[in-house]
């Protein structure tokens, strides 16, 4: 995945589409507010100066999906993995709930079902069929929107293909009215992911500790340079 | 001797075993309603989910980590101590060993119950085993803790053998108790070099044992990533503040026992001082692993690091930080040195064990507050219901010592009676 930083205008449909589309669960105001609050893609804004001279940043993070990820090792059941697409999977039935992954994620994506998961009574019937629905006492977090890789694969595959570039796109990319999410295969040198990956605005978070994320962001440019 | 003149002889270790006056049930009352009453908050807090405690996203381990540690802290004392002084012949040790025995298998059993209460799903703690994922070092800490657990039990069991077996003669009315548990003992000679050799063994395999545990539940924290945890001397250092909490465990236990069971004729001041040299030891040890492990984040570490580490020092955890270099070596310090009496040990000992549960304490929260991305911030304050669990355990584990003493003598009576032998010895050869 890779997110422009330059495109993105913080208006935060990515992190409703991605609670729409994965049953992300509401904490309510309360809950939210003793650090409850669960946000698969969450999004972080930053204010800088002071009125006149302000200026103000956003950042969109969901999971880094580490190529070294520190939180898969240390769960003592197995209940989270790297899958063989590199993605950083939880199966949540077989979570008991230890949450040495929460404390070992240096990006703080990982969140808890700290009670049993509840929804807006209009909302209930707007949930997505296809995603699992949490219970209380088990840890979540994104996962590119596992479900549509799913069925593209399997589209692919009656078809008897290959994955065109571009054909998965995840809830938050499909969403974003300013376009500033891409979605692909980082491993295709012919993909438009890869391309912008090798980008000289691209950077990750905490490269230095060498989780190898694969959540490329291209920063902000020099607008004053003209 | 025969067992009636040893039993007149010890008539002071063995007639509290049978007498309870309305101080034994002014004890066991409140705290049978504290530990049930925190039964009750464990069912309140498995019913609604661990949202009832005072978690949250990030600060996603507490209070029941910092229990977890200090308990099985307080288990070094035990088992070590008492295997190191058998190994060294210190003959001071022999009143001690029962008791710290005694507190390795309560501290034990206390320790790693807060990761039940820990867990999201606690009935399923079992997968820990099923679906063990060896890269884990919560599984080697459930390896470590579990094989400490079984050979202090076995430790305390052995030990006592002979002891049951005079048990099993003077009580006829709790032959019922005693009578499998005493294995037959008579004390024939072939039962005397079984019993010195399973001793030996056991003494030099729970040294090993021990170390391993508090080794292994600091790695449970300097493995992770977190600020201030990824440190090399984690484990020393944990190991070290375990034995120091578990000897100022020792001492207020004991202390507590010769008052209420009258035992001044065998333990007297000279064990105390003793016990006093070996906390002051560990006092010094302390302060230095303290004092190393937070030089060395101020001058070498990155900016994550520092913050954790400056939020410690003046910032918002400076008063509990503060508060806990006072009570583990600012005021135990100098008592040890200059006043190693009674009165003495029991302040410096409460002292470092109140200061030693709110090191772990700043030792794990504050690296919550301040992850490494600037993002995620969150507080934490316990809720009523880690604060019952919390008071449960400590209730629990002071029930468990106190019924305990009822149905075994607290002093090794044998090997009290084989040193005084010894001595004897001594002195005709002489």
């Amino acid at each position: 995945m890779v997110i422009d930083l330059d495109r993105c205008t913080g208006c935060q449909a990515c992190v409703v589409a991605c609670r729409q589309e994965n049953n992300v669960s509401f904490a309510g105001e309360k809950e939210a507010k003793l650090g409850r609050a669960k946000f698969w893609m969450n999004l972080i804004s930053e204010v800088k100066g002071t009125y006149p001279d302000v200026e103000m940043r956003f950042l969109p993070i969901p999971c880094m999906q580490c190529d070294h990820p520190p939180c898969t090792i240390v769960c003592p059941v197995a209940a989270t993995y790297k899958n063989p697409e590199g993605i950083v999977a939880q199966v949540y039935p077989r979570c008991i709930g230890v949450r040495m992954c929460i404390s070992n994620c240096p990006y703080t994506v990982r969140y808890f079902n700290w009670h049993a998961p509840s929804w807006p009574d209009d909302y209930k019937r707007g949930r997505n069929p296809d995603v699992y629905k949490r219970r209380k006492g088990i840890t979540e977090k994104c996962n590119f929107c596992i479900q549509r890789i799913r069925k593209a694969k399997e589209n692919a595959k009656r078809e008897k293909r290959r994955i065109r570039d571009g054909e998965v796109i995840p809830a938050c990319a499909e969403t974003c009215p300013s376009e500033a999410i891409y979605f692909g295969d980082l491993n295709e040198p012919k993909s438009r992911v890869y391309r912008l990956s090798k980008s000289r605005r691209a950077f990750r978070l905490l490269e230095d500790l060498g989780t190898e994320p694969k959540v490329y962001y291209l920063k902000e440019g020099e607008w004053n340079d003209g | 001797m025969d067992s009636e003149a040893i039993a007149r002889k010890y008539d002071r270790i063995l007639t509290p075993m049978t007498r309870t006056g309305w101080k034994f049930w002014a004890t066991v009352i409140p705290l049978s309603v504290i530990f049930l009453w925190s039964v009750l908050a464990f069912g309140w807090q498995y019913h609604w989910g661990l949202g009832e405690t005072g978690m949250g996203h990030p600060v996603s381990w507490t209070l029941y980590l910092v229990n977890f540690v200090f308990f099985i802290g307080i288990s070094h004392a035990g088992a070590l101590v008492s295997a190191v002084l058998r190994i060294t012949h210190a003959g001071w040790g022999t009143p001690f060993g029962r008791a710290a025995e005694a507190v390795t298998v309560f501290a034990l059993a206390a320790g790693p119950t807060n990761i039940l209460f820990d867990l999201g799903r606690s009935v399923r703690f079992y997968w820990v085993a099923l679906h063990a994922q060896f890269k884990s070092p919560l599984l080697w800490d459930f390896t470590c803790i579990m094989t400490y657990f079984t050979v202090s039990l076995i430790f305390l069991y052995v030990l006592m053998v002979p002891d049951i077996g005079l048990l099993r003669e003077r009580f006829p009315g709790r032959r019922w108790l005693y009578r499998p548990l005493s294995l037959g003992w008579t004390g024939t000679e072939k039962q005397w070099s079984i019993l010195g050799k399973i001793i030996g063994i056991l003494c030099v395999a729970v040294i090993p044992i021990a170390v391993s545990v508090h080794t292994v539940v600091s790695w449970v924290f300097g493995m992770q990533t977190q600020p201030m945890w990824h440190s090399t001397i984690f484990a020393p250092y944990f190991v070290v503040g375990a034995i120091y909490s578990g000897i100022a465990a020792i001492i207020v236990v004991t202390i507590a026992l010769r008052k209420v069971y009258h035992l001044e004729n065998y333990l007297k001041p000279y064990h105390f001082n003793n016990m006093g040299l070996l906390l002051l030891t560990f006092t010094l040890l302390w302060v230095y692993f303290t004092f190393a492990e937070h030089l060395t984040v101020g001058y070498g570490g990155g900016p994550a690091e520092l913050a954790v580490l400056w939020s410690k020092l003046t910032g918002k955890y400076a008063l509990l930080f503060w508060i806990m270099v006072t009570l583990c070596f600012v005021i135990p310090f100098p008592i040890l040195i200059f006043k190693r009496t009674l009165p003495g040990l029991l302040v410096s000992s409460i002292c470092i064990i109140i200061g030693m549960w709110i090191e772990r304490y700043t030792i794990i929260i504050p690296s919550f507050i301040e992850p490494r991305l600037p993002y995620a911030r969150g507080d934490y304050m316990p809720s009523w219901v880690e604060w019952s669990m919390t008071a449960g355990l400590l209730a629990g584990f002071t029930l468990a010592f106190v019924l305990f003493s009822k149905f075994f003598p607290v002093i090794s009576i044998w090997e009290t009676e084989k040193e005084e032998k010894e001595k004897e010895g001594h002195a005709k050869g002489e």
